[in-house]
């Protein structure tokens, strides 16, 4: 269950990495940020939102987010700001006490995921508390107003009939070369996972869970233009929502369609709002970013489960460490049957499928 | 002297008759509507237009590849005139120049356009910003595109330059950076093809044959382009470009349409032979694909016209006679206008990655955007020929007497 080795790590604070790698890579930014002569905009903004006295506080907060740097190279105390910044920003907008966690990855952990699909009944409770959980949009007015990270894809049971037998192809010529006898498995169709149904599972469906698969070669790192995306060393691909430009390459890129677009600003109700964020995770976004799945950052640094795993009624999603052996995850790849999608396009997925 | 340049270039541009000046109000209104509607998606979002989750790239990003296209297909101007000394050629070169930096300012626009925030724009430059170079593609078309514009204008303006101070061209440095823009044009169409056809995850572009395809549509409708605007040019001024011109460019047009069009053709066999779950995105634009079937018009039209304009191509009558010659240019622009805008970038994406069929279709706020920024474009375009033109005929001249406009 313990996803951390580490389970003692101060929550509230930004502890230095043990990690060795991410110590010599901080060293090469601040060298490149001095040789660049510049001067640290977002520091300066920052101190300027935050000495204004003003009651428009809330715009002074936004203009100075405006200038902030890409969320990798800030310094512990930008960071700092930044994370003070948005919780003033965020409390007052929600009117809650809301809090923006920056805790970094530990050392030793590379985070997994497995999905038993023989288990999973299509109940799409998943869904619903991963939007709950990681603030998406909810508007029900306008269809980009719903953002949904998880899709449960319902897939219609294919079947061979006796009576197709004679339909061929090509039909009515007399040689038949291929047969028609079956009806086609696996369509999905627009808004097809968004179904509703009484009691599930349904007799003539099958369901296939697909959400962000948290590749170790992510093409959508690759294509983006701003580093705005990256993959944490902890494991799952993040997204730093401020510093996103909106140009949609890694919409394009991705091959499991695990990312979604703001394309308004998002709908969400203040009673409705989890004032539980990290940074990197599930914080409100705003209008013309795009957002996905980060296997709930918020929690998971914490030693907890993502709230899909949670919330799983037949305990088909399993989450932990892959670098211990003795974690759910490992023991699953060791023994089960796991295959990931599209694994012929090399981007590794840490999501994996398995049966019983 | 530079001042005078300015002056002198900016009041001949600005004297004009009543049809120079309904015409640039007349752009102006769209170039008002596109601001309008521009504010309206930076308040409300991009959910003013069509574009989704599902389809994220439309109406303006499928004009920014066609225009990329454009600015490449200046080349075929400046590439003989430089390359074979065509006489005709030579004479119209800059006039290419002044095309290319209009298509590739369209562009940038198409950019701000296609932008989810484009107030962030800024994080892509160098040093306050990050560029992740060289694993983006977009980062690599970013760079190929600033490059082209700054050689273009570097290229235009100092041709332009010496005309006007009747001093020589220095060729020690200007035929170099002349060649290295020729050579330029080939890469920023060939990269913004490597944008799209890099993408595993989107089976309809992922295939070698992109860059190429780009090539020689680009080829085809930019030089359609600049046929109908020298034709414009010879009815509305005194400057006269020269028959052989115009020849030599309709023929590239004609060969760069035709392999354009067998490329196409094989892309369809190749596809549909083995019609397995990758060739659906062109099928559904084919065909359409479970019932939907918008797009299905569009790429028809774009055979007609495109097959259509190569059979006039290729009978004389329609070669020699310069006014029968703008049907077929202009059934080449406005097919490959199509076939490499909505026709290519929208059907990427049906279905998705996942399986999931959706449409697509541009929003009013996308059609006005995309006029308002042609509109743009025009109204440079406007501006820089008759700025050029001034200066080849010598209107325009260092100590000569005051700019007098033409007609």
């Amino acid at each position: 269950m313990a996803l951390n080795e580490n389970p003692s790590a101060d929550p509230a604070g930004a502890p230095a990495s043990a990690d060795p790698d991410k110590a010599v890579l901080k060293t090469t930014r601040r060298d490149f940020l001095k040789a660049g002569g510049m001067l640290s905009m977002s520091s300066l903004m920052g101190t300027a939102a935050l000495m204004t006295q003003s009651d428009d506080a809330h715009a002074a907060v936004e203009w100075a987010e405006h200038f902030q740097k890409n969320y990798r190279l800030m310094t512990a105390e930008e960071k700092a700001e930044a994370k003070a910044r948005l919780e003033r920003r965020y409390s007052a907008e929600y009117g809650k006490q809301v809090t923006v966690d920056t805790t970094d990855a530990q050392p030793g952990v590379l985070m997994g995921y497995a999905l038993n699909i023989r288990k999973c009944i299509g109940c799409r409770r998943c869904v619903h508390a991963c939007v709950a959980e990681n603030n998406q949009s909810r508007g029900k007015e306008r269809a980009g107003e719903k953002i949904e990270w998880i899709q449960v894809l319902r897939m219609e049971r294919g079947k061979f009939e006796a009576e197709k037998m004679n339909h061929g192809y090509p039909e009515g010529l007399g040689i038949q070369v291929g047969g028609n006898a079956y009806t086609p498995a696996g369509l999905v169709l627009e808004g097809q996972y968004h179904y509703n149904p009484e009691k599930v599972p349904e007799e003539d469906a099958t369901y296939m869970p697909i959400a962000c698969m948290q590749c170790e070669k992510p093409p959508c790192v690759k294509v983006c233009p701003v580093r705005t995306t990256y993959r944490e060393p902890d494991g799952p691909v993040v997204i730093d929502y401020n510093w996103c430009i909106g140009c949609r390459m890694c919409m394009g890129a991705c091959p499991y369609w695990a990312r979604r677009l703001n394309v308004t600003n998002p709908v969400l109700p203040k009673e409705e709002m989890n004032p539980v964020t990290h940074y990197l995770g599930n914080r409100p976004r705003m209008r013309g970013v795009v957002e996905k799945c980060h296997w709930c950052l918020q929690r998971t640094r914490h030693g907890r489960y993502p709230a899909c795993v949670e919330v799983c009624p037949v305990g088909a999603r399993k989450f932990g460490n892959l670098l211990d052996p003795e974690s759910e995850v490992s023991k699953i790849l060791q023994r089960k049957n796991v295959f990931r999608l599209k694994a012929e396009l090399n981007t590794f997925p840490k999501f994996f499928y398995f049966y019983d | 002297m530079l001042t005078s340049f300015v002056s002198d270039y900016v009041r001949y541009v600005l004297k004009g008759g009543t049809k120079f000046y309904a015409w640039m109000g007349s752009l102006a209104v769209l170039i008002v509507g596109m601001l309008y509607v521009f504010y309206l998606q930076n308040t409300d979002g991009l959910i003013v237009t069509g574009m989704t989750s599902q389809i994220h790239d439309g109406l303006y990003f499928a004009n920014l590849v066609f225009l990329v296209g454009v600015a490449a297909g200046a080349v075929t101007i400046v590439f003989p005139a430089y390359g074979y000394h065509h006489e005709g050629m030579h004479k119209v070169a800059v006039l290419g120049e002044m095309l290319a930096i209009t298509a590739v300012t369209m562009v940038m626009m198409f950019v701000f356009a296609h932008m989810g925030r484009p107030d962030r724009l800024w994080h892509m430059i160098p040093i306050i910003g990050i560029y992740n170079f060289p694993h983006s593609m977009l980062g690599w078309d970013v760079l190929v595109l600033n490059g082209y514009l700054i050689l273009n204008f570097i290229c235009g303006f100092y041709y332009l330059w010496c005309k006007y101070a009747g001093i020589p061209i220095n060729r020690k440095w200007f035929i170099p950076v002349v060649w290295i823009a020729i050579v330029w044009a080939l890469s920023i169409h060939t990269v913004t093809a490597f944008l799209i056809s890099t993408m595993p995850a989107r089976p309809m572009w992922f295939h070698s044959m992109m860059p190429i395809r780009f090539i020689t549509t680009a080829f085809a409708a930019g030089p359609a382009l600049i046929i109908l605007i020298f034709l414009i040019i010879r009815k509305n001024t005194k400057f006269w470009v020269d028959d052989s011109a115009i020849k030599l460019l309709t023929t590239i047009v004609t060969w760069c349409l035709g392999i354009a069009i067998f490329l196409t053709l094989s892309e369809v066999v190749v596809e549909l032979y083995a019609r397995t779950e990758h060739a659906n995105g062109l099928y559904y634009l084919m065909f359409g694909l479970h019932g939907l079937t918008k797009l299905v018009p569009w790429f028809w039209s774009a055979v007609v016209l495109m097959v259509g304009a190569f059979i006039l191509f290729l009978i004389p009558r329609f070669r020699n006679d310069f006014k029968l010659l703008t049907i077929p240019c202009t059934m080449a622009f406005a097919g490959i206008w199509i076939e490499k805008g909505m026709g290519l970038i929208v059907p990427g994406f049906i279905p998705t990655p996942i399986g999931e069929v959706t449409e697509y279709y541009p929003s009013f706020v996308e059609v006005l955007l995309t006029l308002g920024i042609w509109a743009f474009g025009f109204f440079i375009l406007t501006i820089l020929l008759k700025g050029a033109i001034g200066i080849l005929l010598g209107d325009i001249k260092y100590g000569g007497a005051k700019a007098v406009a033409a007609k």
